[in-house]
């Protein structure tokens, strides 16, 4: 279908829309969580590789032991109260985001028999319009599940499925402190094909 | 450069997106008459969808969008997860009239985005008015057989007061587009 107005503008959070410690899921309860500390960094752009500005990001994911903080997980692995596994922030000048947060672990999950999700971390955003809001799902490098998630292949795409695979990153690294991930986003542009389904 | 893949919203959702849960998209600084939207997501069988989440935008009754610079107490935005028998509920205010790329004004209606476990990528609806100014001229709407435009059609069961479902499958199944 065209697209109009309608999904050419969308919602703007501005600067007091994200705290302080929003993008640090470390740093939200009084100890720090269990886990191995990450720091996951990218850039979000649009499709001709120009950073979208000031754009929120929000983030969700289980914590170590693979448990989300969720009444309807039923998986039998501990809570952690020291980490809630909520996170957000807004992306900079050069569409940058940076969060602080622990390796989410693996978990079950009924779809089929012993099928188990590999680490993910759950991201939304809006971008510039209603029309590039994207909600999608972040993984690990050499995680032996990728290739039997049926979730990350539902894209049937390799490359696009590669995509969604972060990098070990050693300029994020931190010494002594935390591994660091790099997962850029790119958000579907104006220009794509319309048409009605 | 090619787009980010979609991946599902899953059933978590609530941990990471409820910060801007918000069915209310219009606060008290608003002055204007003001309307409900009502309904409930269901699938193939009629059931209700407990876990969906269902987003929606619009502009002002005189065809403007909110804008960060707005301070008149109308945000555009809504974002609810469904209950458990599937429904959901937004407070908001009449949309006016936009204008399409054509140059000519849309029939007033409100986008909407629905999210849920085992859709890979959201799907993405309109709702129209029974009484809309320029319905059976809309740009959009006209796309869509005469036989099912009614599936983006709100109804109004008491004045200000709209009702609008989504059908996910189904013989009566809501028109969703993409772009």
């Amino acid at each position: 279908m065209p697209q109009t107005m309608s999904e050419l503008t969308g919602p703007v959070f501005g600067r007091d829309a994200v705290g302080p410690l929003d993008h640090d899921l470390t740093q939200q309860h009084d100890a720090e969580p269990l886990g191995e500390r990450i720091i996951v960094t990218g850039r979000v752009l649009d499709e001709d590789g120009r950073p979208i500005r000031h754009t929120l990001v929000e983030l969700w994911q289980a914590n170590a032991a693979g448990r989300y903080a969720h009444a309807i997980d039923r998986h039998d692995a501990p809570l952690d109260p020291n980490f809630s596994g909520c996170g957000r922030a807004l992306t900079d000048e050069e569409g940058r985001y940076r969060f602080v947060t622990i390796k989410p672990g693996a978990y079950p999950w009924t779809n089929h028999q012993n099928a188990w999700r590999p680490a993910h971390i759950h991201f939304s955003l809006f971008g510039d319009a209603f029309l590039t809001r994207l909600v999608t799902q972040m993984y690990f490098p050499g995680d032996p599940l990728l290739p039997f998630d049926p979730v990350l292949n539902g894209i049937p795409d390799d490359a696009a499925r590669e995509r969604l695979v972060s990098t070990f990153d050693w300029d994020t690294t931190m010494p002594e402190h935390a591994l660091g991930y790099r997962f850029d986003m790119v958000l579907r542009g104006r220009n794509a094909t319309p048409w009605e389904k | 450069m090619i787009g980010t893949g979609s991946q599902t919203v899953g059933p978590f959702f609530h941990v990471g997106l409820c910060t801007l849960f918000n069915d209310k998209l219009v606060d008290a600084r608003f002055a204007g008459p003001l309307i409900t939207i009502r309904g409930r997501v269901l699938d193939g069988d009629g059931a209700g969808v407990a876990d969906a989440m269902v987003e929606i935008w619009q502009a002002d009754p005189t065809g403007e969008y909110a804008t960060s610079e707005r301070h008149d107490g109308f945000s555009g935005f809504g974002r609810v997860p469904t209950g458990a028998d599937g429904s959901f509920q937004f407070t908001t205010t009449r949309p006016g009239r936009v204008a399409g790329p054509d140059g000519k004004l849309q029939a007033p209606h409100i986008v909407v985005a629905i999210f849920m476990r085992g859709l890979l990528r959201h799907l993405n609806s309109r709702i129209y008015f029974p009484d809309g100014a320029g319905n059976s001229e809309d740009l959009v709407l006209s796309l869509v057989e005469p036989g099912r435009r009614d599936t983006l059609t709100a109804r109004e069961v008491a004045p200000g007061a709209f009702e609008w479902d989504v059908r996910l499958q189904g013989e009566s199944e809501t028109v969703f587009f993409d772009f």
